[in-house]
């Protein structure tokens, strides 16, 4: 739909809830949350520099003396990096020793870093590597970004005043502070690795529960072992039927038998490379499948941090599920504001901008409209996460009730996630209230949790925050 | 790892007696070892020392960024270690001429090392060696405590920046045999200083009465000098007790404080720990001049490898190749700070303007630029002179000493500046300022400069330990706050303060226009962010911190 249409169209929607009765002060954060403006595009790739024309290109400052060193400086070393699976095997004992902190009273140590958003290219992408940092009494030399120092060194002609070079802006660099000389391509040195590790980290790391124990209607086995596999030569079992057929085939090629004659078996020649073997194969349990439901509410509340903690605990789940279930899950993405629209990728899911108002029955009312249509409640196990800042147009979940009790008839999991505004009242979002009053959540705690932080919440609350959400 | 071969050990020692012709002093023994990259993996975390303990942090990729320099003062990448036999790494395909360059940069660091003051702690160690004993140790105990190490070795790292270095050189420089008891250096150095803090009228009083009575009663004099001091001080003979001898006071030395005075380690079952936390202040002491002599130490070794290489016979025929590789090492770049071009300038400016005899009251006194351009007394002792600078200095003399406006001039040097274009996705570099104050405040900005937290002996007692961090413009990065105390709390066995000052509001002047094409306006003193700053006091007990306004 057209933004200007949808935008008259959730105009008209307020002037309904305006005729039905406001509480009071409701209506300002409903037209605020109108007023945001914007509609829900992708973001565009930062623009290119533009330079002076003639103007010197700087690309990199290094103003940190202490950032080189001989061995990079003068003899070109480049700076090792340790390799990613061998991080990867020492990550197990990280993650034990990390429980036993939490045993011995101390706090963890181990972050899973940096997250960085799926590209286009590849949408599993994510860029996770497990990182520390020793604390220590440090100055804080960046406390005000315009306080620090006196800028950087210098060295050639230019008068005062005068501009003497231009250096790109790259958003994820700081001050002067790329990587040092032959450090290779930035500062950051995270290593790429998919969704699939970040899951891996996030399972042992956390000690994530594992879904499949929650008594749900079928197994999901990821791979089961079977003698399906046949090898000539050597295996374990050996097959006589097919071992036997072989021989003869093997035979008539040779000409040792005549179809005319009995075949006298002690004439025929048996190589090594007939005898036929059962091996052990991986096979796919093609029985057991899972659909997850992302949704998110885009609507212009959710500009800025509550977005980033939705998205950063759905890259969490996703990641984890996809390493939990080796791709068997299939995701669908969903995202509203007054109306739902499916999308198809992680990555539009993540990036798309937030704008308009908040109607959070249109999302279940699409899961449920999709389940229907596509008959997906008999075949697989079908779980939903919705993320959320608390607000709804329909206060009193008059529409969005309804819809979730339908969808509890056929999920093994509702997980309701609200990154609380800085500007509400702790508590007081209308789903949260909605939610609780309905009770739901008190007489069927297996189908449906409910969570709920504040929008400046950190990677470990978030991830408290994925355990609440499917833990049994 | 392994040694370089046998040609290029021959290379290695022909530079040594061309290096000790010229004036560098260094042992005789040196390793090289050649490094692959494989090693460099296991090597950069452990600081280059091989031989260093092992750590779980080690085998994490360390979060980058915030204040990296300031937590990991010692640069992974150096290529000397500074230990007795001095240990220096090579990458295996260096041509032989690119070998005699980096031999000579090698010697300059080795000779820097054995004869520079800030690192006469080091003098006597066979630093390798003791690294092995403590690794060793580390792991005998690690057996034995289990994790419990690791939490020792972390709680003593978070705080291995808050070590007195500059008193146990203080310590090193003093002579020791004035035949005076421990008493009166306590009460001298530490009593009447540290704790009563009294005027320096009075303390000089004290050392006269002091002398009055030794000179009247000879040796005996000491015990009447002190009968009067305990009326009037009932608490001194306590606390010298309490110091346990220690002629400085400690209070700039957290983990020496801890180890003399808390109950917790010093209890049967915890001694092992101090075991821990003596090895990690000694590694840190080790690596402390190393980073306050970062442009100096590479300044000399690039003054010299530059200064050898030109003067070596062996190299005929690979001075285009030298000069590509000396140049991308030690040119000032346009925009930034080289410690190899900043230092090694510096030190030929020095060596000119001692040669000419301009480090002289004459020459200070002089205020007339035509004169002074024109002075030389032809005193040739230039050489000599940065040879006592490379003796006696640190980055922080050697860089206010030094940079005067004519250095600054001549190697047309500025202090640099950026403004946001935001339209166009660029930052514009502009010169701020060529005047030597400002480039030089510049340059003392980016040297490395731990927070200066001290132990309040008064507030100090059986209910806990109270820190206290001098004000310098610059909060503690807060969220280290925490953990570190964290791990005070558990070292101390109690309450841990700390007082510190923490930015209450910044209040940003509105931005000047600029002109197309230009940086701002020079000189807008009052474009600074206006700080209001507040005195907070954390503290930690029972791992739970609370914090409140002093």
């Amino acid at each position: 739909m057209d933004p200007r249409a949808k935008a008259s169209t959730s105009k008209a929607l307020l002037e309904q809830l305006r005729a039905a009765g406001f509480p009071p002060g409701r209506e300002a954060s409903l037209r605020r949350e109108l007023e945001t403006g914007g509609d829900h595009s992708l973001p565009e790739a930062p623009a290119a520099p533009e330079y002076t024309p003639g103007i010197e290109v700087i690309e990199r400052v290094f103003n940190n003396i202490y950032r080189y060193g001989d061995l990079t400086f003068i003899q070109a070393m480049s700076t090792p990096r340790g390799s990613y699976t061998a991080r990867i095997g020492s990550l197990d004992d990280l993650m034990e020793r990390d429980s036993k902190r939490e045993e011995d009273g101390f706090p963890r140590k181990i972050r899973i870093g940096k997250l960085v958003k799926p590209g286009r290219s590849g949408q599993d992408k994510v860029v996770v590597v497990p990182t520390t940092v020793e604390d220590k009494f440090v100055h804080d030399s960046k406390f005000a970004e315009e306080a620090d120092g006196g800028g950087a060194g210098g060295s050639g002609e230019g008068e005062e005043g005068e501009v003497i070079g231009e250096q790109p802006v790259r958003p994820q660099e700081g001050e002067g502070d790329g990587a040092g000389p032959g450090q290779g391509e930035g500062a950051s040195h995270e290593i790429e690795s998919n969704a699939y590790d970040l899951g891996k980290i996030l399972t042992e790391q956390f000690a994530l529960p594992n879904l499949k124990n929650k008594g749900k209607k079928r197994s999901l086995t990821r791979y089961t072992y079977d003698l399906t596999d046949r090898n000539r030569g050597f295996g374990q079992l050996l097959d006589k039927k097919a071992t036997l057929r072989q021989i003869v085939q093997t035979n008539i090629a040779l000409g040792r038998i005549n179809p005319s004659e009995p075949i006298d078996t002690s004439d025929l020649l048996v190589s090594p490379q007939d005898k036929i073997y059962r091996i052990l194969s991986r096979e796919k349990d093609f029985e057991s499948q899972a659909m997850i439901f992302f949704l998110r509410d885009y609507s212009g509340s959710m500009s800025g941090k509550p977005t980033e903690v939705v998205v950063s605990q759905h890259v969490m789940i996703y990641s984890w599920i996809l390493y939990q279930y080796g791709g068997q899950v299939e995701s669908r993405f969903i995202l509203h504001d007054t109306e739902a629209k499916e999308v198809p990728d992680f990555y539009t899911y993540y990036n798309s901008r937030v704008a308009g108002g908040t109607k959070v029955a249109s999302a279940f009312r699409l899961v449920n409209e999709i389940v229907a249509k596509e008959s997906l409640a008999r075949d697989y196990n079908i779980y939903v996460f919705h993320g959320t800042d608390g607000d709804d147009w329909d206060s009193d979940g008059k529409e969005s009730l309804p819809e979730i009790e339908k969808m509890m008839e056929y999920t093994n999991r509702i997980g309701v996630t609200i990154a609380e505004n800085s500007y509400g009242t702790p508590g007081e979002s209308e789903v949260e209230k909605y939610l609780k009053g309905s009770g739901f959540l008190d007489n069927k705690p297996g189908l449906i949790r409910l969570d709920v932080m504040s929008e400046s919440a950190e990677e470990p609350r978030i991830i408290e925050g994925i355990k609440k959400l499917i833990s049994e | 790892m392994q040694l370089i071969d046998q040609h290029t050990k021959a290379i290695m020692e022909g530079c040594k007696e061309r290096a000790r012709d010229a004036g560098l002093r260094f042992d005789d023994e040196s390793l090289e070892y050649v490094v692959t990259n494989r090693d460099m993996l296991e090597l950069s975390p452990k600081i280059m020392i091989p031989t260093m303990y092992d750590y779980w942090v080690h085998d994490v990729e360390v979060l980058q960024g915030k204040g990296r320099y300031e937590l990991y003062p010692n640069n992974p990448f150096e290529t000397v270690i500074n230990t007795r036999p001095a240990i220096s790494f090579y990458n295996d395909n260096n041509p032989d001429w690119l070998n005699v360059m980096i031999f000579y940069h090698v010697l300059g660091h080795i000779d820097f090392f054995q004869n520079n003051l800030y690192y006469k702690h080091t003098w006597d160690d066979d630093f390798a060696g003791q690294a092995l004993a403590d690794k060793r140790a580390i792991a005998q105990l690690r057996s034995e405590k289990g994790r419990w190490v690791d939490y020792v070795i972390e709680f003593a790292r978070s705080i291995d920046n808050m070590v007195d270095f500059h008193g146990v050189l203080a310590d090193m420089h003093r002579s020791d045999t004035n035949g005076l008891s421990k008493k009166l250096d306590y009460y001298f150095d530490v009593f009447l200083q540290d704790e009563k803090h009294v005027r320096v009228n009075d303390y000089v009083k004290e050392i006269e009465r002091y002398n009055k009575i030794v000179g009247e009663k000879g040796k005996d004099g000491e015990d009447d000098f002190f009968r009067k001091i305990h009326r009037k001080h009932p608490e001194f003979e306590a606390m010298f007790e309490k110091s346990n001898g220690h002629r400085r006071s400690n209070k700039n030395d957290l983990l020496q404080y801890l180890m003399d005075h808390s109950e917790f380690l010093n209890r049967d079952e915890n001694l092992w720990m101090k075991t821990v936390l003596h090895i990690v202040r000694k590694t840190s002491l080790y690596f402390q001049p190393q980073i306050r002599t970062k442009i100096m130490n590479e300044g000399w070794a690039s003054y010299w490898h530059e200064t050898l290489f030109m003067r070596d016979d062996r190299i005929a025929g690979h001075e285009v190749d030298f000069a590509r590789v000396n140049a991308a090492v030690t040119a000032m770049p346009r925009v930034g700070l080289n410690p190899y071009a900043l230092g090694m300038r510096l030190f030929y400016f020095i060596e000119e303007a001692a040669n000419k005899g301009r480090y002289s009251q004459e020459f200070l006194a002089m205020l007339n630029a035509e004169q002074r351009r024109q002075f030389d007394q032809g005193t040739g002792t230039g050489q000599e002179y940065i040879f006592q600078v490379r003796e006696n200095m640190n980055d922080f003399l050697f860089v206010n000493t030094f940079i005067e406006q004519d250095f600054v001039t001549r190697n047309k040097l500025f202090v640099a500046d950026k403004v946001l274009d935001e339209q166009r996705m660029v930052w514009q570099w502009y010169v701020k300022s060529r005047k030597v104050e400002d480039y030089k405040q510049m340059v003392k900005d980016s040297l490395y400069h731990p927070p200066h937290i001290t132990i309040n002996n008064e507030k100090t007692d059986e209910s806990g330990l109270w820190l206290e961090h001098a004000f310098e413009e610059k909060p503690l990065v807060k969220e280290f706050i925490n953990n570190t105390m964290l791990g005070l709390e558990f070292l101390w066995g109690g309450k841990v303060t700390l007082e510190t000052t923490e930015v209450k509001s910044i209040k940003k002047p509105d931005a000047q226009p600029t002109l197309p094409g230009m940086g701002p306006a020079v000189g807008d003193e009052e474009t600074k962010p206006q700080i209001e700053w507040q005195r907070v006091r954390y503290t930690m007990k029972d791992r739970k911190t609370s914090k409140g306004l002093v």
